[in-house]
């Protein structure tokens, strides 16, 4: 039986995870379908987040569903102290599936148990964000034409960056090799490490963006190294401009390489690189609505052919 | 010299031993004996041989269900249970920690939905040994020592 929510990546299996891109795929050749006529979804963004939002929102429209929700929670009810079950209860006597972001953590867990109604997770603070992940395997899945046995460069704030942890999880099943390429301060947390050696992956660190880290990868997943991160400004300054991808880094990189980021990107990717064919970004943030089309019919039992 | 109880016999019930001695009013509260109205004899700083100090609580005509006295667990792992039928002890019994701890730990991670809404925490226990709880909805990891009760 598939999950009745995504709350977080670790639900899905790897036969979910398959199931998922396999609809994804079929998205990508058409999205526009009438699958979610007469269904109502609901996005409630506790917490603004426009590039999510505008994706699922799409991902709905082009699938004929109709949206009721909120952008902010300054215009819902739980700025006047409702409680988030309140809030949960209400919404899902008149949705079909409830796709939320909220900055407390556990909160889409919390909503998941109590709903009636499909959950999707579009963030819940710095824990989870697994619609970001799974868009992450489809277009690792795209690209490279399979999951399994790649070497996936990570670069940027390891320690911190949700979508590096979650991206880590997702892609246990599939025997990957890692490079960990940060700055002392934002490190790949022990957890993960541990993580990694209860599950044979293999993985070296690296502090200096290096060719050596760059040229055996397959991916190279770049991630935002943000100023409020650093307890020592001085140590900010003296990393900055370290682990910034310029486009004559990739001179001796794989030909399969493709240069993914979750965005938005500020000066981590240089602007040369979005020319070469290697760059995928952009790619990749569209096929976040593929992906989320495939989730919110998987979740509310609806085939994909 | 004579070998005197340091607290009183019971005729039935329950004896609680060799609780460290810091846990026993916690003990307390998680088997809610404030709100009983049996006879209950509460002893601490007593001597030990094997602990040095300890506490001790009895509690009359009163046997716990094994999910009642598997809460104090996380305070007093190490404490014996004696059940006492007519002055004589008839079984014995370790507490164990279970699998899931719901409604007695606080969440430390204050952006947990656990401590911002008015509802139940639930931790799963991932270390028995280490006594390692992870919160079920932020999956905030908390070790033994900074456990915090509610």
């Amino acid at each position: 039986m598939s999950p009745k929510s995504l709350v977080n990546i670790g639900d899905y299996s790897k036969e979910d995870i398959y199931r998922i891109l396999r609809a994804a795929s079929l998205f990508k050749q058409n999205p526009n379908r009438d699958l979610l006529k007469g269904r109502v979804c609901a996005t409630l963004f506790f917490e603004p987040s426009t590039r999510t939002r505008l994706s699922f929102e799409t991902a709905v429209n082009r699938l004929r569903g109709r949206i009721i929700g909120f952008s902010d929670a300054a215009t819902s009810s739980s700025t006047k102290g409702e409680s988030l079950k309140d809030t949960i209860m209400m919404v899902s006597n008149y949705a079909d599936i409830i796709i939320m972001r909220h900055h407390l953590e556990g909160s889409a867990r919390y909503a998941s148990e109590i709903s009636p109604v499909p959950v999707i997770n579009a963030g819940d603070g710095s824990n989870q964000h697994p619609t970001q992940t799974m868009l992450d395997l489809f277009t690792i899945y795209e690209t490279q034409g399979t999951l399994n046995n790649l070497t996936i460069t990570i670069v940027g704030d390891l320690k911190y960056g949700r979508a590096v942890h979650s991206l880590i999880q997702g892609l246990s099943h599939f025997n990957p090799t890692f490079n960990f390429v940060a700055p002392e301060e934002l490190n790949i947390p022990d957890k993960y490490k541990a993580f990694c050696n209860n599950n044979n992956i293999k993985y070296r660190e690296f502090t200096d963006f290096s060719p050596e880290s760059i040229n055996n990868a397959d991916i190279l997943y770049m991630t935002r190294v943000q100023k409020e991160r650093f307890t020592d400004l001085m140590e900010y300054e003296k990393v900055k401009n370290v682990y910034v991808l310029h486009n004559d880094m990739l001179e001796e990189s794989k030909e399969n390489l493709k240069v993914l980021h979750p965005l938005p990107r500020v000066k981590e990717i240089n602007q040369d690189v979005d020319d070469n064919p290697k760059a995928y970004y952009f790619q990749q943030a569209k096929n976040g609505m593929y992906t989320r089309q495939a989730v919110i019919c998987d979740l509310m039992g609806i085939a994909v052919k | 010299m004579r070998k005197e109880l340091q607290v009183a016999a019971l005729e039935n019930g329950t004896a609680i031993d060799h609780i460290p001695t810091a846990a026993v009013f916690n003990v307390v509260t998680l088997l809610q004996l404030q709100k009983l109205n049996n006879r209950i004899t509460i002893g601490n700083n007593l001597k030990s041989s094997k602990m040095g100090a300890k506490g001790i609580i009895k509690v009359s005509d009163k046997y716990f269900r094994e999910d009642e006295i598997n809460r104090i667990a996380l305070v007093a792992p190490n404490v014996n249970l004696n059940i006492i039928k007519n002055f004589d002890v008839v079984d014995k019994k370790k507490v164990v920690l279970p699998d899931e701890i719901i409604e007695i730990v606080r969440c430390n991670n204050p952006k947990c939905i656990t401590n911002n809404e008015p509802m139940k925490t639930r931790f799963h226990v991932i270390d028995k040994e280490k006594v390692e709880l992870q919160c079920h909805y932020c999956e905030l990891k908390i070790k033994k020592e900074e456990v915090v009760l509610i």
